[in-house]
């Protein structure tokens, strides 16, 4: 091999690996930076309590609305989005739709998931307007809903998508339905995929501002009904990190740490979920 | 018909109906944004509304051009840098790694495709800002330090995983076949990546890119937080943009005092929900021409 071929092989697997070293380095950076400004911030007060009056000017209370809120509002819209991306994701099996109409509910569902979360936001803003709620819990909730659908029904399908053939068949094979073979065997084995299609969406869901911003609004306290206005953590990020006070910034921090754990946490565990649950399903 | 049969028949309506709602709610999203946009539509030549600059809502001029401008600033910055580092990488770790380091590595990527976006913002205030606001004093051209630059590098790192694990899995996709023939001519691992599995990946690594300018053009909160947000034509790394995912984000609360400007604003999310349709459905064409090829 001439010397200049084996010069330029080693010089491209240099810049390669200089590339991926930035990657990592870039990645544990960010997760560094907010772990080192966080964590100091993070006492058992931030965590429990209320925000007090002159909260925003420095005086005392925690970040408990913005966890609660967070809380209240992914869950509920996790479950909501579930119920319609299991049925569209089974629908894609080739038994309920033809080839060519699952391409055209592929094709919107590939659009929904480009859709960037501030025009969820505004067109949630659109249709509360419309029938006159304000922001709220509710707004928050739906809105969210409409946002995790194309996240979870796409990993969904792809779950559904890999389960063998043969099992499939030999449902069919003694008779069961088509409901019978889905809810009994194709669910039954892709379980853990479509749990971790859950947690993932519900990831994608709490780590989101632009979408709640218009539809959830802010409050200081834990909403008490679906028409209460309801804080969360990114907007707890996004607007005290924006205050010039330094005491109410590291209180952004610490939000800030806690959406990172809460969404690094989700993230991991449905990796391994996914990887430990494969060993109780059929090959 | 037995009571099994009629429970088929019902899930299966429902499973069909849930489906098509899902399209409905696609185009709804699309014709709800139009008519919403009308009002600004009618009194404005779509000519005026992409062309010119003067923002003055409370007048009635409505001219996105600084919106567009910082948006076009702030994603081309981002992929000029994102672009050569995702693909070294994403070839790297699908070509050249040994399984050991890609399955240790690559769950570290994905972390950082699963992180909110105020969390990639807060990093940028709070690590890259003073580091552009420090870099602008040497090239003296003083800043805040909220410029096209900083917003364009947070981008980076946020498109990133997108543009490797759709390089990853295009390049998987390349038959291994490809490889040994030029393995087996003589070529050596780089020129057998470069003008066998590159050339075959090619349109997919274009598909990968798509997807990134089209996630970088609709970000909102990270670009929010370290832009600077001043309507004015960015002229240099070191000005302040104002993308128009910003825009929306910043003015709804205030829409609705002043006529049109609600309209305006929906007419900003249209734009944004129709580049980033153009550019998805541009880019999942050529993915499935590319999956397509191998089989």
């Amino acid at each position: 091999m001439s010397t200049a071929r084996l010069a330029r092989e080693r010089a491209t697997l240099f810049l390669m690996q200089l590339a991926l070293v930035c990657v990592i380095a870039a990645t544990l950076f960010i997760m560094g930076t907010v772990l080192f400004r966080g964590v100091p911030a993070l006492t058992w007060a931030m965590l429990t309590s209320l925000p007090t009056g002159g909260f925003y000017l420095g005086k005392g209370g925690g970040i408990l609305n913005a966890i609660v809120g967070s809380v209240l509002l992914s869950i509920p819209a996790t479950l909501l989005a579930t119920l319609v991306s299991l049925p569209v994701a089974t629908a894609l099996q080739t038994e309920y739709l033809p080839r060519s109409l699952a391409r055209i509910v592929t094709v919107a569902l590939d659009i929904l998931w480009g859709i960037p979360s501030i025009v969820y936001g505004v067109f949630g803003f659109l249709v509360m307007l419309a029938f006159g709620i304000g922001t709220s819990l509710l707004g928050g909730i739906l809105t969210l809903t409409f946002l995790m659908i194309p996240v979870m029904t796409r990993a969904m399908s792809e779950v559904i998508a890999a389960t063998p053939l043969e099992l499939k068949e030999t449902a069919y094979a003694i008779g069961a339905t088509k409901y019978e073979t889905m809810r009994h065997v194709i669910l039954r084995q892709s379980f853990p995929g479509l749990v971790t299609a859950m947690m993932l969406a519900f990831g994608r869901g709490i780590g989101d501002a632009a979408a709640v911003l218009f539809t959830a609004g802010y409050s200081d306290r834990i909403p008490r009904s679906l028409t209460d206005p309801a804080a969360s953590l990114p907007l707890a990020v996004f607007f005290q990190l924006a205050s010039p006070s330094p005491i109410v910034q590291q209180r952004a921090y610490a939000a800030a740490c806690v959406l990172m754990v809460i969404v690094l946490t989700i993230s991991i565990g449905a990796r391994l979920l996914g990887s430990r649950a494969r060993r109780f399903t059929i090959r | 018909m037995t009571s099994r049969h009629i429970l088929d028949r019902l899930t299966s309506a429902v499973v069909r109906t849930l489906a098509f709602a899902v399209v409905l709610f696609a185009l709804a999203l699309a014709v709800g944004l139009y008519v919403k946009s009308r009002p600004v539509l009618y009194t404005h030549s779509l000519m005026q509304l992409l062309c010119t600059s003067a923002w003055r809502p409370r007048q009635g001029e409505f001219g996105f051009l600084p919106f567009i401008a910082g948006s076009i600033a702030v994603t081309s910055v981002a992929m000029i840098i994102a672009v050569p580092l995702s693909l070294l990488s994403a070839v790297y770790l699908a070509e050249y790694a040994p399984t050991r380091v890609r399955e240790s590595l690559k769950p570290i990527i994905d972390l950082l495709a699963a992180l909110p976006s105020v969390i990639f913002g807060i990093w940028g205030v709070v690590a890259i800002v003073p580091v552009v606001k420090q870099l602008g004093q040497w090239c003296g051209r003083p800043t805040t330090g909220y410029t096209v630059l900083a917003a364009g590098l947070v981008l980076a790192v946020m498109v990133l995983p997108l543009i490797i694990s759709v390089t990853m899995d295009v390049l998987t996709a390349v038959p291994r076949e490809a490889r040994e023939a030029g393995l087996a001519l003589g070529a050596t691992r780089w020129e057998t990546t470069r003008h066998i599995v590159l050339k075959c990946a090619a349109p997919g690594i274009v598909a990968a890119i798509i997807l990134a300018v089209s996630r970088a053009w609709g970000e909102t909160m990270a670009v929010l937080m370290v832009a600077g947000n001043v309507t004015r034509l960015p002229r240099s790394l070191f000005d302040p943009a104002y993308p128009l995912p910003a825009l929306i984000a910043n003015n709804y609360g205030e829409m609705m005092s002043i006529p049109r400007y609600d309209a305006a604003l929906m007419f900003a999310a249209l734009l944004l929900l129709v580049l980033v349709t153009v550019f998805n459905l541009g880019a999942q064409l050529l993915l499935f021409r590319v999956s397509r090829r191998w089989q």
